[in-house]
């Protein structure tokens, strides 16, 4: 077994999780836990990290692997503090969704699937979020960034700099207008 | 303006919060149908009400419902499908976030009239933000008794529960679904059995949409015939259309069904027409699965009649002339939009996300792409054309679950209407790339 925990904050979070769901079918806490332990363990699940979330189902490693594996949110990889997903599917790519693409990849020095030298900035296009009335968009964590410009790219990206810190699918984020 | 029924109340500052929510009459329904009206009575005024699964597939609600088995000692569920993930559709994130109680209050309400005790609302995981908005309404609904032990003294029980997706659009296939709420991957299951005998954990469950169960509290309140009395024939009532692509004012609309597709596009109160005083070239009309269809087709149907935005009005036609109001994802292009480079973000879309269970979905849909790629790459000859359409043929059909029909419906109809553009882009790809700038 490797020293890789949750903190005790998390696992009483994780508990209350399993206890949403009948007695015997634990398994279906999986993908939740699963994020909260991509979110606690540098934002990508090693192997470590998925071994623990099945011990905490009483669940086989092959079982979190096979689901992990599955699902586009879960990175197998490590990726940089702020994995930034640009979406590029049809309404985004109607309204500009390659050329915000193309500036991420020239302002950052890295093509799509990338991570910068500095392991700040992870780049990433996705297929479609939801956000087809807002486009060109991009999610950094749980953000939702829309209607993008060049210049609301560029503040964006200064901001994840400034700030310095990893983003994650469980941040508390600021609704967007919707 | 339309009759508004889902949002009608959504200009109204702090709708958010139960308060807000509770004195414009939220919760009403739940009190009506515990205190006064039986569980069949309710199922009854559903059924009455015409409304259909909003989801895309268009099935009669009440039915479905009518389907669940109960079985003595075995637990029953439902299961709110919010996994909204059809390109094009953003309707049921727009109704989470602004008005989260109405999805609360209709769960509690449905869950009431299946003699369900346990809900789930299966989200999708890029959906994060509105977990914690859910979570939110779902503790103030506990707080204020709606949910929970013995509700409103009536001896029922409910517990509600959200789920988080990881990123899947398979997950938006009921039985897919199901498996990712199991804790597994989202493979489709084989049909029958149905969820209603035996779904979530082998026991009998409904899964519906978010905006399908949002509706039920008017029905409950008003009754089905009320309901009913919206809209346009088989399409009662009104429906959320996300608005996206080349328009001056993309967004959420909830429309009445019956008002005409050229009224959406370029009325005030909608899409207020195409943006930079271009021309329409093509509707996708219910989100990527659906038909793509010429200005000329989607505006009038064939005997010159203006087309509806109905159920029956977008399929008039059929396959070849007529297109699916499907999840409502409206998507307008405008005169400069290449048909064949959006119809490639499509196949890739399907290609990406395709399980690979069945071989005809997880091998064609690559194929699919990978010709549009050569396309877009100048290399094709006139053959891909007829070897996309032969791809996409076999695809149909002969899969477990639609994704294979939804992967293949955009290439036949782009092929069958735009033929022609696809033959100049395999000649001179350069002269149609100018304007989109595809990079791949």
């Amino acid at each position: 077994m490797s020293d890789i925990k949750f903190s005790d904050e998390t696992l009483a979070v994780a508990n209350k999780i399993i206890a949403r769901y009948p007695e015997g079918k634990q398994k279906s806490a999986l993908i939740p836990l699963l994020h909260l332990a991509q979110a606690e363990f540098d934002g990508w699940l090693s192997p470590a990290a998925m071994d623990y979330v099945a011990s905490l189902l009483n669940i086989q490693n092959i079982e979190a692997y096979e689901v992990a594996s599955f699902y586009s949110m879960f990175n197998l990889q490590p990726v940089g503090k702020c994995l930034i997903e640009v979406c590029r599917t049809s309404s985004c790519w109607l309204r500009g969704a390659n050329e915000v693409i193309q500036h991420l990849e020239n302002k950052l020095g890295i093509k799509e699937g990338e991570t910068s030298t500095d392991g700040m900035f992870t780049l990433k296009a996705v297929e479609c979020l939801g956000s087809c009335g807002t486009a060109p968009m991009m999610m950094i964590g749980a953000q939702f960034h829309e209607n993008l410009t060049h210049e609301k790219v560029d503040a964006i990206l200064e901001t994840c700099k400034q700030e310095g810190k990893r983003k994650t699918y469980l941040d508390n984020v600021v609704v967007d207008k919707y | 303006m339309g009759k508004k029924i889902l949002l009608a109340h959504d200009h109204v500052p702090g709708i958010q919060t139960y308060e807000v929510y509770r004195k414009h009459g939220g919760y009403n329904s739940v009190e009506k149908a515990i205190k006064t009206m039986s569980p069949e009575a309710v199922v009854e005024e559903v059924k009455k009400s015409g409304l259909r699964g909003r989801g895309g597939a268009g099935f009669p609600t009440g039915m479905k419902w009518s389907f669940l088995a109960k079985p003595e000692g075995v637990p029953r569920y439902i299961v709110c499908n919010a996994d909204e993930s059809e390109p094009g559709t953003f309707k049921d994130r727009y109704l989470m976030s602004r008005i989260p109680h109405i999805l609360v209050e209709g769960m509690i309400t449905s869950s009431f009239a299946l003699g369900v005790n346990t809900s789930y609302i299966y989200i999708r995981g890029e959906y994060f933000y509105i977990v914690n908005i859910l979570e939110k309404a779902i503790e103030e609904a506990y707080a204020n008794g709606w949910l929970g032990k013995n509700i409103l003294g009536s001896g029922y029980n409910l517990d509600l529960f959200v789920h988080v997706g990881a990123g899947a659009y398979i997950c938006g296939e009921e039985t897919a679904l199901l498996e990712s709420l199991e804790g597994k991957r989202g493979n489709p299951r084989i049909k029958p059995p149905f969820p209603a005998i035996a779904g979530l954990y082998g026991c009998p469950t409904v899964v519906n949409n978010v905006e399908t169960l949002a509706a039920v509290p008017f029905i409950v309140n008003e009754g089905g015939d009320e309901y009913a009395k919206v809209g346009i024939g088989k399409s009662a009532g009104t429906k959320l259309i996300s608005a996206s692509g080349h328009i001056n004012k993309p967004g959420v609309y909830e429309i009445e069904m019956g008002i005409t597709v050229e009224d959406f596009i370029y009325s005030e109160e909608y899409c207020g027409g195409i943006s930079n005083g271009k021309k329409l070239k093509a509707v996708v009309a219910g989100g990527s699965s659906v038909p793509i269809l010429p200005a000329d087709k989607i505006l009038n149907l064939a005997n010159g009649e203006k087309r509806l935005m109905s159920y029956e009005s977008l399929a008039d036609g059929g396959f070849g002339g007529g297109t699916m109001l499907g999840s409502g994802g409206f998507i307008a292009m405008d005169e400069d939009t290449s048909i064949v480079e959006n119809l490639f973000t499509f196949a890739r879309f399907y290609h990406h996300e395709s399980c690979g269970q069945c071989s005809p979905c997880r091998e064609g849909t690559a194929w699919m792409e990978k010709i549009l790629h050569k396309m877009i790459d100048g290399h094709a000859t006139l053959s891909d054309i007829d070897l996309l359409w032969e791809i996409q043929a076999k695809i149909e059909g002969n899969t477990i679950c639609p994704l294979g029909d939804a992967a293949a419906w955009p290439v036949a109809s782009a092929i069958r209407h735009f033929r022609s553009e696809f033959e100049e882009y395999v000649k001179n790809p350069k002269a149609i790339n100018k304007v989109t700038r595809m990079a791949v």
